[in-house]
């Protein structure tokens, strides 16, 4: 079941310039775990220090905001479009 | 001079120069201006901003800003952007039941008729700085058009991003001055999202982006006018619309300068406004709640139709830790609010002014506002704007012939005018 995650301009410097992600975890929390062990630097910048997601970023599957979608609860399907943006979002 | 020392993220704390950056690196949370306020309160006094001309640039020292000369092009003149009435409101006060009641009319701002010609000429001034000969923002319409005007008045490219639902006077008042409108198909949330990536390919000034810590700056002069006008002293309570919150939590920030500065001191009860059909801040506050749920905007009041708002976590805790509370208003509310203003006051506002009043008018009857106070209402726009949302208020107007007997034919047939407004709000 894979999917792509795209990860947003101010984050790439932590994925070695990487701009699309192939995932597998079936959830949110599952793919950010799957994102920070990969890429271990993302980590603090997507989860606070419980492991809960930050939040002031947004995820939006086939540009749904994912929280409408049932969020924590919503399982990934094949060819899932995955965007993270922060809520106000943008490089420099 | 400028005050300012840098960007700060309003969570981790993390530090940043004065550059164009949307949020921190770290946390991805809003960044704001920190400004040297001691330095400042020995070099600025109240009674030197008094001799200064009558806009928001009297406050430049508490703006993001640098001195003229030291700008490539210069800032332009005539534009007369602030220092709006703080206008008694006797008889709209007797309606809503309070003892000392004013408007903040910024419908009456210039150039374009609202609060966010404040928070464009900041952004501007920083663009125009920071080296951007293009500019843009995502916006339900009044944003727009401050950018689409002053953008025109600086000789700099401007794209506007907007939902397609746009009403045509916002439309029309963006176009007019020349900018690239893009309508999206999609509510304003989507077409945040879309600026939000638009902002990571292109080496634009987009206001409420890149440029967002700046921008916000300007929307603090609305409290130091209050302030100011009020004789240095802050009203009991404030009523502000909300949409992504960033007028709230900044009338709030500028309140705390001018305490720190000592140039006013008390409590004011900041309290804020959202439709029924897009609450997600007053539903937090209501529900103390620390979380902002997004909602799927379905209102009248466009210019407030922001499901997810960038700083609503933000709006909630000032409106938190300052005593106030946040109510919400159906569209018939809305419109009643409109009228009522209207009719008592003189002052025709967009639907955002209507969720306002209407907004007070609760927040009086339950007594989270104290009807013996002052109190000071926010009008962020002008209705000039949003006229389709009153043109089913009146009926068919009658057109007479031009003979004196038929007019007072007319007078003794008048059936007694539209219900009175009390009646449709009871």
């Amino acid at each position: 079941m894979p999917y792509n995650v795209r990860i947003p301009a101010p984050l790439r410097k932590f994925t070695a310039g990487v701009e699309t992600v192939s995932c597998q975890a079936p959830d949110l929390g599952g793919m950010l775990a799957e994102l920070s062990l990969r890429y271990p630097e993302l980590k603090e910048r997507l989860c606070e220090p419980d492991g809960r997601p930050r939040r002031f970023f947004n995820v939006y599957v086939n540009e749904e905001d994912i929280r409408f979608l049932g969020g924590a609860q919503y399982r990934f399907r094949d060819a899932d479009e995955v965007l993270i943006l922060p809520s106000i979002a943008g490089g420099r | 001079m400028s005050f300012a020392l840098g960007l700060r993220c309003r969570d981790c704390g993390e530090t940043y120069p004065l550059a164009p950056q949307a949020g921190c690196e770290t946390c991805f949370a809003p960044l704001e201006v920190v400004y040297d306020l001691e330095a400042l309160g020995r070099a600025l006094h109240p009674a030197r901003i008094a001799s200064r001309p009558a806009d928001m640039w009297r406050y430049r020292e508490l703006l993001p800003i640098e001195p003229e000369a030291a700008s490539p092009r210069p800032r332009p003149t005539g534009l007369k952007i602030g220092w709006t009435p703080l206008q008694p409101a006797p008889r709209l006060a007797r309606s809503l039941g309070v003892r000392e009641l004013y408007i903040k009319n910024d419908a009456v701002n210039f150039p374009t008729l609202s609060f966010k010609d404040r928070v464009v000429a900041v952004a501007l001034d920083c663009a125009v700085r920071f080296g951007f000969n293009v500019v843009a923002c995502s916006s339900t319409g009044n944003l727009a058009n401050a950018v689409a005007a002053q953008a025109a008045a600086l000789g700099l490219e401007s794209f506007i991003f907007t939902p397609a639902d746009l009403e045509t006077a916002k439309i029309l008042a963006t176009r007019i001055y020349g900018a690239r409108l893009i309508q999206i198909d999609g509510n304003y949330d989507q077409v945040n999202r879309l600026c939000g990536e638009i902002a990571q390919k292109l080496p634009w000034g987009i206001v409420n982006v890149n440029l967002r810590p700046f921008y916000a700056e300007g929307s603090k002069t609305v409290a130091y006018e209050i302030a100011e006008q009020l004789g240095w002293r802050f009203p009991d309570a404030l009523v502000c619309p909300m949409a992504g919150g960033s007028l709230l939590t900044k009338i709030g920030r500028g309140f705390d300068e001018l305490r720190a500065l000592g140039w006013a001191s008390g409590d004011s009860r900041i309290c804020g406004a959202q439709a029924a059909g897009c609450s997600p801040i007053s539903t937090a506050v209501k529900n103390g709640s620390r979380e902002i749920v997004p909602q799927k905007p379905r209102t009248i009041a466009r210019s407030l139709a922001i499901g997810d708002p960038a700083d609503g976590f933000y709006a909630a805790e000032t409106i938190r830790r300052t005593g106030g509370w946040a109510e919400d208003a159906t569209d018939e509310e809305i419109v009643a609010g409109i009228r009522v203003l209207a009719e008592t006051e003189g002052i025709f506002a967009e639907t955002a002014g209507g969720v306002t009043v209407a907004g007070a008018r609760k927040l009086l009857a339950s007594g989270r506002i104290d009807p013996n106070g002052s109190l000071v209402l926010v009008i962020s726009g002008n209705g000039l704007k949003t006229l389709d949302a009153v043109a089913d208020q009146f009926d068919q107007q009658v057109v007479l012939p031009p003979r004196l007997a038929d007019f007072e034919a007319y007078l003794s047939s008048r059936q007694p005018a539209a219900p009175a407004l009390e009646t449709v709000l009871a």
